[in-house]
């Protein structure tokens, strides 16, 4: 359907010479969450890199809500309505709490507008709040993870990507991103979560694409990997 | 006594001068990670470009406005035609830019020729002021005052804007800043022209101390460089600091030591690297 958040249709994907992603196809669904699973190396980062415009990609199609995006800056792909939590977070160390969450925010622009206001976040994460005259660079991993998070709500996206936000967190840090995910999935907004971990993954997704060595190896609802052990064995290693 | 007071207002002055000097130098390197040897040269082409404003029957402070405005065109230009083609090179755009002070420096030659020329004060500031025994020329004073302004705006406008804090985004990380959707294609431009504006605007400034002559740009520049890496690379308050000291260990260096000027300037600045290799308040560079 057009009015997918997101088509990738035979996208390839490089680094200089290098040939990282190999005709991969995904889609998202209005409102849903696609899980983007595979080992280390796999491709998931690229992909998000591709999808952002920092990546070099073709593609026969990619298209937000319809509209192509391939070929258009960070800038301009961001203005349109994609929101990042970069894998290992990225916040601006050097910027207050505060300043980070300002420094991304939009006015409320579009129609069926999801994003954060600064009280959004704070409310999500009172930890921020207390530490809002913070330097960012000081904050823990898991206030650094929240910090990312409201970052990203605060451009007003129409489709949320995570990359294994999950990485390096204490267990009940986890648990409260799984949280405001399924929140955030439930008002409705479209989300593309690239995990290691298989079973938050498994909690908050709808949909699965497993990538293997840059290729989909596996596309199906939630479902089909939960009932194929050896399916997940074998694509994503011990779990 | 008075030895020390006068020299010490020398200093202050001199201080002042390379504050602003520097302060674009810093904060283009920053942001933008390109260190503009044509810095230097733009200083000197602002302060040319004020003489002949003033030689054509405009007042000091239209000249200062006038060399600022055409280093500031002339510092946009260079920055989306030659460097932002280079970018990611950034040994390319050092030597781009090393060639553009060379450009610079024999354009000025050509075009106002080898004499020294002093660029007169405006009436308002000449003349002293006197406290106590002691006596103070009115127009370093001025300069000290606008260094001080300055300093106070651009920190409102670094620390205290949208604008500042996206600046500071860039600077800690590009790819970020521009996947949030902050337009660092505008941003560099814009800290392009003010830090160029500010050189061309300076060497106006500078014109009725230094006088106007054609290794200004050779003279200035290496002071810029001392100034910025004493301070810590993209600090304005360590540009601050940095400038005031330089100013100081050159003028009383001047008055005491003429011979050795050279090695008391750069003496502070080996030791510090030394000791703490982002200087005295820089912030580590990705
Ligand atoms: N900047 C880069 N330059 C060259 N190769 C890269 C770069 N980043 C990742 N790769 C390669 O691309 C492949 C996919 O990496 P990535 O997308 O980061 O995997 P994942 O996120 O699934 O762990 C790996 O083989 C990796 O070595
Ligand atoms: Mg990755």
């Amino acid at each position: 359907m057009a009015t997918d958040p997101l088509v990738l249709d035979g996208l390839d994907a490089f680094y200089g010479d290098s040939h990282v992603l190999h005709d991969l196809s995904l889609r998202v669904r209005a409102g849903g969450v696609l899980g983007l699973l595979g080992r280390n190396g796999a491709g998931k980062s690229t992909c998000i890199g591709s999808i952002v415009g920092l990546v070099r990609a073709k593609a026969r199609e990619m298209t937000l809500y319809g509209e192509p995006i391939q070929g258009l800056s960070p800038e301009r792909i961001s203005q349109k309505g994609v929101g990042v939590v970069p894998q290992g977070r990225r916040i601006f160390p050097s910027l207050t709490v505060h300043e980070n969450l300002t420094v991304a925010a939009r006015t409320p622009s579009r129609e069926g507008w999801r994003g954060w206001s600064l009280e959004d976040a704070f409310s999500a994460f009172p930890r921020l709040e207390e530490r809002r005259r913070q330097f960012a660079g000081s904050l823990s991993g898991g206030e650094q993870q929240m910090l990312a998070i409201g970052r990203a709500l605060m451009t007003g996206p129409r489709l949320l990507l995570l990359d294994e936000p999950s990485e390096g967190l204490a267990p009940q840090i986890v648990a409260e991103v799984a949280r405001v995910l399924k929140e955030l999935s439930r008002t409705g907004l479209s989300i593309v979560l690239v995990e290691q971990n298989v079973k938050l993954a498994m909690e908050v997704a709808d949909d699965v694409v497993i990538l293997n060595n840059g290729r989909v190896a596996h596309a199906g609802p939630v479902e089909s990997i939960q009932t194929d052990g050896e399916l997940v064995e074998q694509l994503l290693g011990v779990y | 006594m008075n030895f020390w007071v006068i020299q010490g207002l020398n200093g202050l002055a001199f201080g002042s001068l390379l504050f602003i000097l520097a302060a674009g130098f810093s904060l283009i390197f920053g942001l933008m990670r390109v260190a503009n040897l044509a810095h230097g040269a733009f200083f000197m082409l602002g302060a040319y470009v004020g003489l002949s404003a003033i030689d054509n029957g405009m007042n000091f402070w239209v000249a200062i406005l006038i060399g600022g405005l055409t280093v500031c065109v002339l510092g946009g230009v260079m920055e989306g035609l030659i460097l932002r083609r280079l970018a990611g090179q950034p040994l390319a755009q050092v030597l781009v830019t090393l060639g553009i002070a060379f450009i610079i420096a024999d354009g000025c030659l050509w075009l106002w020729s080898g004499d020294p020329r002093p660029l007169p004060m405006p009436s308002e500031l000449q003349g002293v002021l006197r406290f106590g025994g002691l006596i103070f020329p009115k127009y370093r004073l001025f300069v000290v005052v606008v260094a001080v302004c300055l300093a106070g705006a651009l920190w409102l406008l670094l620390e205290r804007s949208r604008v500042g804090a996206m600046i500071r985004a860039g600077v800690d990380d590009m790819e970020m800043a521009r996947v949030m959707g902050i337009r660092t294609s505008l941003l560099f431009p814009l800290v392009f022209c003010l830090g160029s504006a500010l050189a061309g605007a300076g060497g106006v400034l500078a014109g009725p101390i230094l006088s106007v002559y054609p290794s200004m740009d050779t003279d200035m520049l290496p002071m810029a460089l001392v100034v910025v890496i004493l301070g810590g690379v993209g600090s304005l308050g360590g540009a601050f600091v940095g400038a005031l000291v330089i100013g100081f260990i050159y003028s009383y260096g001047q008055a005491l030591v003429p011979d050795l000027a050279y090695v008391i300037l750069f003496l502070p600045m080996v030791l510090v690297l030394t000791i703490r290799p982002t200087g005295l308040f820089g912030r580590r560079l990705v």
